[in-house]
This record gives C-alpha cells, sequence and structure tokens, in this order.
C-alpha cells in the first residue's frame, strides 16, 4: 500500500470517541453549535496519540459551559469552583506528580476571577496543560462580556459595545512565565489535535488559547447570521498561522490572531524543584 | 475479477445526539449533507470523498464515515 493510500485509509477511519466518554452522558449540555464539544474532540485525539492511558490523567475545570468538559470523560476528573480550578490543579499536581494533569477552563474562568492563579501558574512552572476556550462571553450566566470580548462588541452587559481593552490570553501566559504557549481554533480541528498533543508533551506549564464559538450568546448579540460564519469570521479569517505568517505581506496579517506554537521554552519545572527541596530537607539531597 | 464497482461510504447519523447545528452541512466540501428538520440527513452520499470534516466540526459526536 502506498504512503498515500495508507493516509487515505486512516482518514477514512472515524475516530472511536466511545472509549474515553463515560457511558450514557451524551447528548452534552452544550447548545446547538457552541465549540466545547468541537474542542473536546480534538483534545481527545490528542490524547490517545500521546500514549497516555486514562488512569494517568487528571481532568480538573472550574465553573462555566465549558467547564463541564470533565463530566463526559473517563479520566479521573475535578470539577471545583469558578476560577478555582488552577489551585486545585496546583494541589493535585503537588500530591500526585506522577499524573497528567489537563485544565479546561473558560475565558470568564481564567482570565477574569482566576486571573491571579492564572499568572501565578504560569510564573511557577508547574507541569501542567491549560486549555483555555475564548468565545469572548460569559456562556453559562447569559452572556456577561468577559476579558476577552473584543472593543465593540456587544454583550448582554455592554449594550452600547464593550469598552474594556482585552486581554490577550497568550501575551499574558507568555510574560508570566509560562514555558509553552500556543493558540488553536474549533475550526482548524486537525491543526488544534496536533497543537494539544505538543502542550501535553512538554515539560512545565503549558496554555492553549482556543477560539471557539458561542454561537447563542455571542454570536446572536453580534449579528452573526449562522454558527458556520461565526467559524468563519472569527477562527478562519481572523487568525493566520505563526507559519505563514513571517511570508505574508503585512496586510493580511495585521488585526489577526496568530495560530500554532507561539512560544517554548525550558525552565525547571516547580514539582521537580519541590521533590528536591524535600530530599534536601530530609538530608538526603 | 470483474470491473470493481465503486465502493461507497457508510455515513452513519446518530439522531439522538444531532442538533441540527449545520456545521456539516455547511462544511461539506461537496454538498453531501442537507438539514431535514430537526436532524441531518444524507442527500447525496455519491459525492461524499470521505474527507471527514463533517465528523471533525461536528461538536455532537452525532455523525460518522466509515469506508
Ligand atoms: C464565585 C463565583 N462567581 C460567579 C459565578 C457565576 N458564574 C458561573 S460560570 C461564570 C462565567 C462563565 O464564563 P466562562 O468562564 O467564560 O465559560 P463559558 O461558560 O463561556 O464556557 C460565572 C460568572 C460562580 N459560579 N461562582
Ligand atoms: S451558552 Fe454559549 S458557551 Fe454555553 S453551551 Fe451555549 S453556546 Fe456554548
Ligand atoms: S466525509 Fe467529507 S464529503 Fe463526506 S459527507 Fe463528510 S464532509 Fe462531506
Ligand atoms: S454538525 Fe453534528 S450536530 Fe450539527 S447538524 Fe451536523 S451532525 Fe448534527
Amino acid at each position: 500500500m502506498s504512503a498515500t493510500t495508507a493516509a487515505k485509509k486512516k482518514l477514512s477511519v472515524p475516530f472511536d470517541y466511545d472509549k474515553y466518554l463515560r457511558p450514557g452522558k451524551l447528548p452534552h449540555i452544550w447548545c446547538p453549535g457552541c465549540g466545547h464539544g468541537i474542542v473536546l474532540k480534538s483534545l481527545l485525539r490528542a490524547i490517545d496519540k500521546s500514549g497516555l492511558t486514562k488512569d494517568e490523567i487528571c481532568m480538573v475545570s472550574g465553573i462555566g459551559c465549558s467547564s463541564r468538559t470533565p463530566g463526559y470523560v473517563d479520566f479521573n476528573t475535578l470539577h471545583t469552583l469558578h476560577g478555582r480550578a488552577l489551585a486545585y490543579a496546583t494541589g493535585v499536581k503537588l500530591a500526585k506528580p506522577e499524573l497528567n494533569v489537563i485544565i479546561v477552563t473558560g475565558d470568564g474562568d481564567a482570565l477574569a476571577i482566576g486571573g491571579n492563579h492564572f499568572i501565578h501558574t504560569c510564573r511557577r512552572n508547574i507541569d501542567m496543560t491549560i486549555l483555555v476556550y475564548s468565545n469572548f462571553i460569559y456562556g453559562m450566566t447569559g452572556g456577561q462580556f468577559s476579558p476577552t470580548t473584543p472593543v465593540g462588541a456587544l454583550s448582554n452587559t455592554s449594550r452600547y459595545g464593550n469598552i474594556e481593552p482585552v486581554f490577550d490570553c497568550c501575551d499574558l501566559a507568555k510574560a508570566s512565565g509560562a514555558t509553552f504557549v500556543a493558540r488553536g481554533t474549533a475550526y482548524h480541528t486537525l491543526e488544534l489535535e496536533r497543537t494539544l498533543l505538543a502542550a501535553i508533551k512538554h515539560k512545565g506549564t503549558s496554555v492553549v488559547e482556543i477560539i471557539d464559538e458561542c454561537p447563542v450568546y455571542y454570536g446572536r448579540n453580534n449579528k452573526f447570521k449562522s454558527v458556520t460564519q461565526m467559524m468563519e469570521d472569527i477562527e478562519k479569517n481572523g487568525t493566520v498561522s505563526v507559519k505563514q505568517a513571517d511570508k505574508l505581506p503585512p496586510e493580511k496579517v495585521q488585526g489577526k490572531l496568530l495560530r500554532g506554537i507561539l512560544h517554548q521554552v525550558e525552565r525547571p519545572e516547580y514539582c521537580e524543584g519541590y521533590e528536591k527541596l524535600i530530599a534536601k530537607a530530609q538530608g538526603k539531597g | 475479477m470483474a470491473e470493481a464497482v465503486k465502493q461507497l461510504p457508510r455515513i452513519v447519523i446518530h439522531e439522538k445526539l444531532c442538533k441540527a447545528c449545520s456545521i456539516c452541512v455547511d462544511f461539506c466540501p461537496t454538498n453531501v449533507l442537507e438539514l431535514k428538520g430537526s436532524v441531518v440527513a444524507v442527500r447525496n452520499l455519491e459525492a461524499c470523498t470521505r474527507c471527514q470534516l463533517c465528523d471533525l466540526r461536528c461538536p455532537d459526536f452525532a455523525i460518522q464515515v466509515f469506508d
């Protein structure tokens, strides 16, 4: 079989998501067209490629629509408090450093109420993977603006247009010390799968901002005709791959969010430093 | 062997999971799918290229394409 036929062959077999889902939990609670389900599927495929077993993973979330994800997956899971996912995740990782900790958190959960935990987790460089689902809105509580709502955008609490500048999640993560920073979208599902796999494999704090869509609150408020239009305008045409950005004329890149791995460096990881400290304190170091 | 008959893919739609968001319909490159009431349906199986885009972007685990 030639390589291309093999690739085609592989692609035409649907991925078995059931392997990683808790039986009987579908349909999920997310609204029609909500990007959170698309992201979950990319994540499950990435986990499958990582070779990790279900028992080696602990998924932690805060509160929000995106934070409902752990309820559907057959890993060790922890659904915690709004904004506090990273504090719980830090506890899990320190108690059981052998676990692979994956956090799913909304833009509100991670960057507004949880902003303080976010920057300090990045600063410590604890080995975990943080997925920030940026849908530019608080979905679960009915469409209030969030730290990623674009200036001028409508939400149920910015009826005349949002006047607050946005937090760039990736810039914030990098400046705070995260050693792996990337961005993906729900539209680019295979690219997101590859990015998430790289994030899981990276040792240290990995942050992946995922641009996805809330058709109900962000979409309707901002006069998008359909979820498809949202995905095309925001995720496809509103972003550009970091690999292509250098080759494109500046006007094709300006105002767009970069996708792909934006920053990756090596730096001592927190749990390893903590173990060395324990050994030293016990006179073994 | 006699002339090979073109093997058609098999598209499985999990009707209980489909929320009729239309993502698969709109992004299918060859217009294989359509919305019929509150679920998606196959309208032109012959045109399916097995690209898997419908499955990849379905938020609801509701559509699968088998060889
Ligand atoms: C301490 C606390 N404050 C406020 C809330 C209400 N609350 C629940 S979810 C949420 C925001 C959810 O938005 P986001 O994190 O962006 O996730 P999404 O629902 O958009 O996926 C808020 C404010 C809460 N549950 N707990
Ligand atoms: S409210 Fe928005 S974020 Fe929440 S499930 Fe619905 S579409 Fe998704
Ligand atoms: S596999 Fe591709 S061509 Fe076939 S229905 Fe799905 S999106 Fe359309
Ligand atoms: S993408 Fe999934 S949920 Fe949406 S219409 Fe197609 S099969 Fe149904």
